[in-house]
Formats: C-alpha cells, structure tokens, sequence
C-alpha cells in the first residue's frame, strides 16, 4: 500500500554519485507524521486513496462497494484472510450502524484498520541489562545488515557505546558490509574468518563485550530461507551458545520483514518464531513500491510487536511504528 | 516449493471427488477455490482473473473422460493453463559462438542479484564458455567483495574499478574482457527500486552503451503482488529479455512466478534454488506447474490412466460402485490395469497428497503380486459373492495362494472397509493403498492378530490338560 515514492534504503546507499553518504540529506528533520503523509501524497496509487475514491464513488454501502475494498486489499498483499476479516467487520459494523454515506464509511475503515494493527506495542529501547544484546534474524536480502547500520547510528547518538558481531560468516563479503557500516558509524566490531561458527564468533563477541562494558551488541545473523531445517537448527544454537555467556540473553531477537514479500512473511514469520523466541519485528523497504498490506496481515496474526518500520533510505528513515499515525498517515489528504 | 498452493488444490480436489459430471456449478466452485488459492499464492489480482477465465471456458463443454474423474480433469485444466502461463516450453539460454556475449543483471534490492550472478558464472563456465564478472554495484557497502569472493568460488575473473561510473566500469570491461579472451560479460548492477527515476537512468545508460544480450530480471520467488508493478516498470523502461526466480527453495507459493511472466511476456530462463554456487536450474513450465499442483504429478498420472485405462470398462466399474455391487473379480481386473500404468510406488506418488505421505513407506510389488495369487486361488463364485467364504473356504485359500490364514483374512476384512469407503468418495485416489493388505501396518496387525489367536490356543490347551488331571 502505502507507495511512499521514495529511493531505495535499503543494502543499497544509492546516491547517484558514488561517494555513500551516511548524513541524512534532509537537514530539517520532519516529524514521523508529515514525512509518511509526504510520501503519501505522492502517490494517487495507495489502497486507502482508492479505497476511498470507491466509496466516494459508490456514495453508498453496498455489497459491490465491498467486493471493491476486497479487491484494493488483496492487491495490496493484506492477505486473503485478513482482508475477509476485515471486510466482514465492516458489513456487520456498517449495518448495525446505519452507515450508508462515504465519509463515516471511511472513519469505519480507518476505524476496523487500527483495531487490527493497534495492540501490544511498544518502542525499541535498551533495557537496565549490559551489554543489551540485540540478535537480528530474517530470511535472504530483507536487509538485516542495514538494519544493524542503522540502529548502531541511533543508538550511538543516545551514547550508548555499540558493538556490531558479524555473525553472518556464510555470505560473501557480509563480514565486509558489516566493517564498513561499523567503520562509518563509529561502532565496536567483532569479526571472524568468512566460514566461522557464528555461534563462537557470538560466544567471543560477547564475552569481549563484557570485559570491556559495552551497552548494546547488535549480531547480525546470516539470511537463511526458514525452510531450511539446518540453518534453522544453526539459528538455535547461536541463540543457546549466547546464552551461556549471558544467560537472559539475546534481549532482543528481531526479524527483519521485506515489505515487498507477499504472503510468504507469515510463513517466515511463524517458522523464525518457533525456532527462536523472536520479540519485535523490523519491516523494511516499506517505501517505495511496497504495498506493505502484509503489515497488516502481520499485525493480525501475530502478537509480536512491530518496533521499526523502514521507509526510505535514509538512516533517520528507520522508524519506531505507531499504530494511529500510520493509519492516520494512510487517510490523510 | 509451492507446498501451500498444492495444498489448496488438494482441498479443491477433494471437494470436486464426488461429482460424476463438469457442470457450470462445480466449475464455478472450484474455480472460486482456485482463485483464492492464487491470490495467496501471491498470484497478483488481474493475472488471476484472467487465469479464472481461461481455464472456466476451457473446461465447459468439455467431454467428461470417465477414467478419471471431473476434479482430476478440472486440475488438468488448470494445469494446462499454468504451463501456458508460465511460458509453455521452457527457454534455452542462448549465447553467441562469435562474439563477446553481454549479460546484465538487474532488479529491486535484495533479490538476489550478486548471488545470481556467480551461479550464472559457474553455469557459463560449465557449459565451456569463458565469463567475466563485472562489478558495477558501486553502491551498496562491500557489494564489490561479495561479487570477488563469488568469482573465486565460481572460479571466474571478476572486473571491478571500485566506485567509479558504472558506465566507465562496464567501457573499460569490454577491453579487458577482450584482452583476456572472454566470450560472456556478466555485469552485476546495484539494486533499486523502478520508482527511482536517477538510478533508473543510469540503468537505462548502461543497457543502451552494453546492448545486451540478455538484460535479466532478477526476482524474488516471495514477492507479492507488486511483483507485477515492479516487473513491468523495469520491463517498460530498461527493457529485460528474461527472468530469473530466485529463492525457489523456501515455501514461497511463487505466484510471482506466474504474475511476472503474465505482465512482461518475457520468459523466466533460470530458477535458482539453493545457497550453492551450483543450485541454478533451467526454469521448467511444466514442473513448476504440477508442483503448484500438488508436488504430485497428475498430469501425467491422467496421461497414464487414459491410455492404459479402457474408457469403458472404467465406466463399467463406476456403474458396479455405484450399485455396491463391486466384487474381487473387479478389483482383480482393475489391479491389473494399474499394474499396466507402472510400478506402484511411481503411481501413487503421482496422486496428489499421497505423495508426501508415502515418501517413507516402502511398497513392495511383489505383496501386490500375493494379493493377487488370494483372489486368483478363490472360485469365480466366491469372487463375486464374498460373503460365502467361510472358515474352511478361507483356508483351503489360504493354502492353495500360499498365504496365511491371516492374510487371508485380512483382504477380506479390508476389502469390505474399502468397498464401503468407496461407496462414499467413488474416486481412484486410495483404492489401492486401503486394499493393499500387505503394507507394513497390515502386517503388524496380522502379526498381533496371529499372536493373539497363539495365545489363545496355548490357554485353551492348558486347560485341557488340567480338566484331564
């Protein structure tokens, strides 16, 4: 949905001029609301502007009018369970209210759609335990390493001192990606050979962290697809080996969503959550082309709260996800 | 691969077993079924509409085939419309003998381009061409190292200049890939997204100076339904001439798949399907289509049963279901056809949802073969009318079939199960599976049966003996 037209974020620094900045272009910073409507307004193609314009366009409740929301909302990968969920909300709200003109119509909508995504949330934050470990887990080219980047920068500016652990030593020059995101924001790193145990990497990492009293460790963990049993299995025993050198450890285990992926992020998503106990989800690329209805399905079928939502490029662009904003966001004009 | 979407036709499948004719009415059902199992397959919107209407048309009117039943032609309609969809033939990968091939690869972030690129190396390499890697990601960090580390692997020259122009990058490429005898130029572009008008640009700068032979899509198997947007804004503004699907070997329905060939036109080439360097496949429409059917090949399995089975006979054995008048003498005659089709385990894995079931059993032909030799030893007779067969005609069975008692007994018992079982869902799908007495769980049945019926002998004569003392 939500086609914020914007450029690339992430993997990619794509500036057209090869010199990768790591600044922020924009020197005023817009508040979170003004910058999604902003990228809203470019866009005439979002579900909630053609939903709109259909009920507009209908003037009045209809089965035809909901067959047409159904349509908008599937194409924008909510999912057909969502969408059914949502469209039965809205025919036995609208008859038990007597709603048969556009605008409470649209309130309705906005209305039935926060009650889906609104629950449980809450912001990414470092907790009291040091170092904090922050594990981040995903599926292939989600952008789990710019994630990473982009979180060490937060947390740095908040004083807090980082150390990123490449623990994705199966991917070729993903150690390298990770050095030059640590080289750019000043965090610590920790490394080992391409083809190590990512678990010993953590193992070492961590009780470095320790020794030198780092408050926040961010593991970037090798992209698996989760039908993979043994990458899977990996998964666990880099969490188990964390473990034993912090025992409440990871305290964060986050996954990294495309927002571009259809229905498969619900499989990720269920599949990466019983293996490992995942606590918040990241959902990247939601700008741009993304229609990212499949944050919805997400919010609907799962209690794991969404803590960050990527909607451009930029490093300020990683943002906390509030429920009523982004809706909000999605109806303004 | 597209576990999820065989799955949903399993269930239409199902649906559709009882039925004895195509009728506007359970076409539209299964039709309504199917769309929905597109849409989550990630299929997008309007490529399924039309896919509905495609196949809907195609499969009323049509001459019902009484060897199989209407959901299987139903599934064949739809199946036949998938390969279509997808391209029909699957399409070579054609290089020129005279010249320095120019491949470029491009696509949204993370799809898998870098990657794909050293398979396509390796693949190159394999067939006896000599490739070159060029690095014209001069975006993303440490995009360059990925694509050298990848080339050693593959074992092929990588081309990089830093991040410099990718325009300079691919001029220079071309020198050096002459100098050094090179035959095909594989250039790795950073990704982006089709609404990014700059970058968008240069990729339209480097295809016009490249002239290309192949510009390649690269796309993600779990894309949803934008993969369409996406697809046909590269298509439309750089111009692609094939598709790769990457990420073939997670659960991903891959309706993108479907979508992307539908909306571009442009054939998927190459499926990539593993973490290796080797896990690059030629893209088959036609598997790909009986995988989103169900992991089971029914295509082929209707192909069979067509020219093995005799339409009429198998209308004669529908009739004779229907009127629970179904006899050992027709499950002989009908063993035999299937046994015409091919060794069993072949057969069974065809049928949609036994396949996966049967991945660890082990089927032995030669038990088949004995529950032959049972109903071959019983009289014309007792075949017909099985409720005659009393204990001592059992054993007399039992003995000229070289069975046990227990074995027997057994087919009987399952025989009748099965008939009842029949009555009730009247398709092909399990017949033989539930009659097979032979299977290992039968036997351990039998085994426990035979222990139970020991034991109680040993009781009965010791109780003779102490009624003696």
């Amino acid at each position: 949905m939500f086609f914020w037209k914007k450029k690339p974020e992430e993997e990619t620094q794509p500036q057209p001029a090869p010199s990768v900045p790591l600044e922020p272009e924009n020197p005023e910073k817009k508040g979170f609301f003004s910058r999604l409507k902003d990228r809203l307004s470019k866009t005439k193609d979002s579900i909630i502007t053609r939903v709109k314009e259909v009920i507009r366009l209908r003037g009045k409740v209809s089965e035809e009018l909901l067959d047409e929301i159904e349509e908008i909302l599937i194409q924008a990968d909510v999912g057909v369970d969502t969408t059914m969920k949502i469209i039965d909300r809205i025919r036995k709200e609208s008859r038990a209210r007597g709603i048969e003109d556009s605008e409470p119509m649209i309130d309705l909508f906005k209305e039935v759609l926060l009650e889906i995504i609104q629950k449980n949330e809450r912001l990414l934050e470092i907790g009291a335990a040091r170092p904090y470990v922050i594990a981040v887990v995903g599926v292939n080219g989600t952008g789990k390493t710019t994630t990473i980047g982009k979180l060490a920068k937060h947390f740095l500016e908040q004083k807090l001192s980082v150390m990123m652990v490449a623990a994705d030593t199966f991917r070729a020059a993903a150690v390298d990606q990770l050095e030059i995101w640590s080289e750019r924001t000043g965090a610590q790193f920790a490394k080992q050979a391409m083809g190590a145990d990512p678990a010993s990497v953590c193992f070492d990492a961590l009780n470095s962290a320790k020794s030198k009293n780092v408050d926040v460790v961010l593991i970037d963990t090798a992209g698996r697809l989760h039908t993979k049993v043994n990458l899977m299995a990996e998964l666990q025993k880099v969490f188990r080996v964390i473990k034993k050198v912090i025992p409440d450890a990871p305290h964060e285990a986050l996954i990294v969503l495309d927002a571009t992926t259809g229905q498969n992020a619900i499989s990720q998503m269920k599949i990466f959550s019983e293996a490992v106990p995942i606590t918040g989800v990241v959902m990247t690329k939601l700008d741009g082309t993304a229609k990212g209805g499949i944050l919805i399905a997400i919010r609907d079928l799962f209690d794991v709260p969404i803590l960050k939502i990527g909607i451009g490029e930029q490093i300020d662009d990683l943002r906390d996800f509030n429920p009523s904003e982004f809706v909000d966001a999605l109806f303004a004009e | 691969m597209f576990d999820n979407l065989g799955e949903k036709f399993e269930r239409i499948f199902k649906k559709l077993k009882g039925e004895s004719t195509i009728s506007e009415k359970n076409i539209r059902d299964a039709m309504h079924e199917v769309k929905l199992a597109l849409l989550e397959a990630d299929v997008n919107f309007k490529v399924v509409k039309d896919f509905i209407q495609k196949v809907t048309e195609k499969a009323v009117g049509q001459e019902v085939l009484t060897s199989i039943s209407p959901g299987q032609q139903i599934i064949k309609f739809v199946y036949d419309a998938l390969v279509d969809v997808m391209g029909g033939k699957p399409k070579e990968f054609e290089l020129h003998q005279s010249k320095i091939n120019k491949v470029m690869l491009l696509g949204l972030q993370g799809s898998g381009k870098t990657t794909f690129a050293g398979k396509l190396a390796k693949y190159c390499l394999k067939k006896g061409w000599k490739p070159l890697l060029v690095a014209c990601d001069v975006y993303r960090p440490a995009a360059i190292n990925q694509l050298k580390v990848v080339g050693e692997q593959a074992g092929v020259p990588v081309f990089e200049k830093g991040q410099i122009k990718p325009l300079d990058i691919a001029r220079e490429a071309i020198d050096f890939a002459l100098h050094e005898g090179c035959n095909i130029m594989i250039v790795d572009t950073a990704g982006r997204l089709h609404i990014n008008e700059v970058l968008m640009d240069e990729l339209i700068g480097l295809k016009a100076f490249l002239k290309p032979e192949y510009a390649f899509l690269v796309a993600d198997a779990m894309t949803g339904q934008d993969a369409v947007k996406s697809a046909s804004a590269f298509d439309s503004q750089v111009g692609i001439d094939a598709v790769c699907l990457t990420k073939l070997d997670g659960d991903a329905r891959g309706g993108a798949a479907l979508s992307i060939r539908a909306v571009t036109g442009k054939p998927i080439v190459f499926s990539s399907i593993g973490e290796k360097l080797t896990d690059l496949e030629m893209f088959y429409p036609d598997r790909m289509a009986s995988r989103i059917l169900g992991m089971g090949d029914v295509v082929t399995l209707v192909e069979k049963a067509q020219e093995t089975f005799d339409a009429k006979q198998a209308q004669e054995m529908q009739k004779k279901l229907m009127r629970q008048s179904f006899t050992f003498q027709d499950f002989l005659d009908q063993m035999k056809q299937v046994k015409k089709m091919g060794p069993l385990k072949d057969i069974m894995s065809m049928i949609p949802g036994v396949g996966r079931q049967l991945k660890d059993v082990d089927f032995d032909e030669a038990e088949l073969g004995r529950v032959e030799a049972v109903i071959l030893s019983m009289t014309p007779e007792e075949r017909e009318h099985p409720e005659i067969l009393t204990g001592s005609r059992r054993q007399r069975i039992a003995k000229g079939s070289g069975a046990t008692l227990q074995d027997v007994n057994a087919l009987i018992r399952q025989f009748e199960e099965a008939k009842k079982m029949m009555q009730r869902m009247m398709g092909a799908t399990g017949l033989m599976g539930k009659l097979n007495p032979f299977s290992k769980k039968r036997k351990e049945e039998a085994k426990a049966d035979h222990k139970f019926e020991k034991q109680q002998k040993k009781q009965q004569l010791k109780k003779k003996k102490k009624k003696r003392k």
